[in-house]
């Protein structure tokens, strides 16, 4: 049990796709000027990436070592032309946001990177966990930087009119490329004052037990 | 002569593709710390996206559209890209050794690059021309045209961009701040001058 939560957890924080690997880096730049659409994308790529993960990792003993890539494009297409098929039948909104970045979740480097760093050396179940662990890394990233961008550059949250002011710089690209950048900032910033408060527990305790050895 | 103009000034700034569009960030970001990498990648990206939509436009208008399979156009076109990427990178290895050892390396990053399947997909859509507020009728010139010029808007902001980021090199930042962080920020400043394009 304790090997599929390190998994989630490296997939939601210390590996976060967005944060820590910055990877998938166009559709969040483009998407998160909108709550909507963010949330939209980021539960459209878990879907694509659980269902991936699970193919390819069921694959991964048939497809030879040579031709994978391609593969794993072929994979990742189907799957993305029926996720496109459903969304402008079902949620046409939803479809009319996302707009061409739907189809370019085929280059997303977070799904092919999910594939060749991970699908294709474990089990299915390792790598189902894995595909839903990221895509709710990469979603929470993407949502709550839709919210922050959209409360600033429209005044409201998920649509909703909350105040009457507006940026208009967070509503265009400068914007979200600011709004990334230092979430990336406090968010390493963060990570790394766990990380030390954590070490310096470690050395307390180490140093108690000497003490009380010696004694 | 107003389409011509009207495609080139929306390709290269009004529309710019990584400061207006967010498409191409991935070697944006990676590939942009030394100048000459930049330009590199820039043109092997210029080269690839004006190559792709030369073959995949007609393929779409004249054989997947008529014969009613163009709900596959992402199948096809990721896989003409890939190969015509291979395709390239062959050939430059045996006419050009010396620009296949300055350029070969940024080729394989480019079929992951989302600038050239989305210039593949944009000139594919309805109403392209009037969307970027052209005149005229839609056709493979046009959108070939498109493609290079936006390659070339491309190259530009990433030239600008590792300019900028050599002078980076000269400062002193917090650990949380170094790399992507900072590089974004800078980014963010680029496309606030590219903003005033907009407004014309």
């Amino acid at each position: 049990m304790n090997k599929y939560k390190k998994i989630t957890l490296d997939g939601l924080i210390f590996q976060n796709p967005t944060f820590m690997l910055v990877l998938g880096t166009c559709p969040t730049l483009a998407l998160i000027k909108s709550a909507t659409s963010a949330a939209g994308m980021g539960l459209t790529v878990i879907f694509i990436l659980t269902l991936s993960n699970i193919i390819i990792s069921a694959l991964r003993k048939v497809i030879p070592n040579a031709v994978r890539i391609p593969c794993y494009i072929v994979v990742i297409a189907t799957l993305v032309t029926f996720a496109r098929m459903v969304l402008e039948k079902f949620l046409p909104d939803l479809y009319e946001s996302l707009g061409a970045f739907l189809t370019l979740i085929v280059v997303n480097c977070i799904i092919l990177g999910r594939a060749e760093a991970f699908a294709s050396k474990h089990t299915v179940a390792e790598a189902a966990v894995d595909g839903i662990a990221n895509g709710l890394g990469f979603t929470f990233a993407l949502t709550l930087m839709g919210i922050i961008c959209e409360f600033l550059g429209k005044g409201s949250i998920f649509g909703l009119k909350i105040m009457n002011f507006k940026i208009e710089m967070f509503a265009s690209s400068a914007g979200t490329f600011l709004v990334y950048g230092l979430c990336i900032a406090v968010f390493v910033y963060v990570l790394d004052g766990f990380e030390r408060a954590r070490r310096v527990k470690a050395n307390k305790l180490a140093r108690e037990n000497l003490l009380k050895e010696g004694a | 002569m107003s389409t011509l103009i009207a495609i080139v000034l929306s390709a290269v700034l009004t529309d710019n593709f990584i400061t207006q569009q967010t498409y191409g960030i991935c070697p944006f970001l990676g590939v942009s710390k030394k100048t000459s990498s930049a330009l590199g990648m820039g043109v092997a990206v210029t080269v690839v996206m004006a190559l792709a939509t030369l073959v995949t436009y007609p393929l779409y208008v004249y054989v997947m559209k008529p014969l009613n399979f163009a709900f596959l156009e992402i199948i096809f076109f990721i896989f003409i890209i890939a190969s015509l990427v291979q395709m390239l990178e062959k050939i430059i290895q045996k006419l050009s050794p010396s620009l296949y050892n300055s350029m070969g390396i940024y080729l394989p990053l480019i079929t992951t690059n989302c600038a050239v399947l989305g210039v593949t997909e944009l000139v594919i859509g309805d109403n392209f021309l009037s969307a970027i507020g052209a005149a005229g009728t839609m056709n493979i010139g046009w959108a070939v045209l498109y493609a290079f010029f936006a390659g070339l808007g491309f190259t530009l902001v990433m030239v600008i961009m590792s300019g900028l980021r050599e002078k980076l090199n000269y400062y002193k930042m917090p650990k949380a701040l170094a790399g992507f962080p900072v590089a974004m920020v800078t980014a963010s400043f680029i496309c606030m001058a590219f903003m005033v394009f907009s407004f014309i």
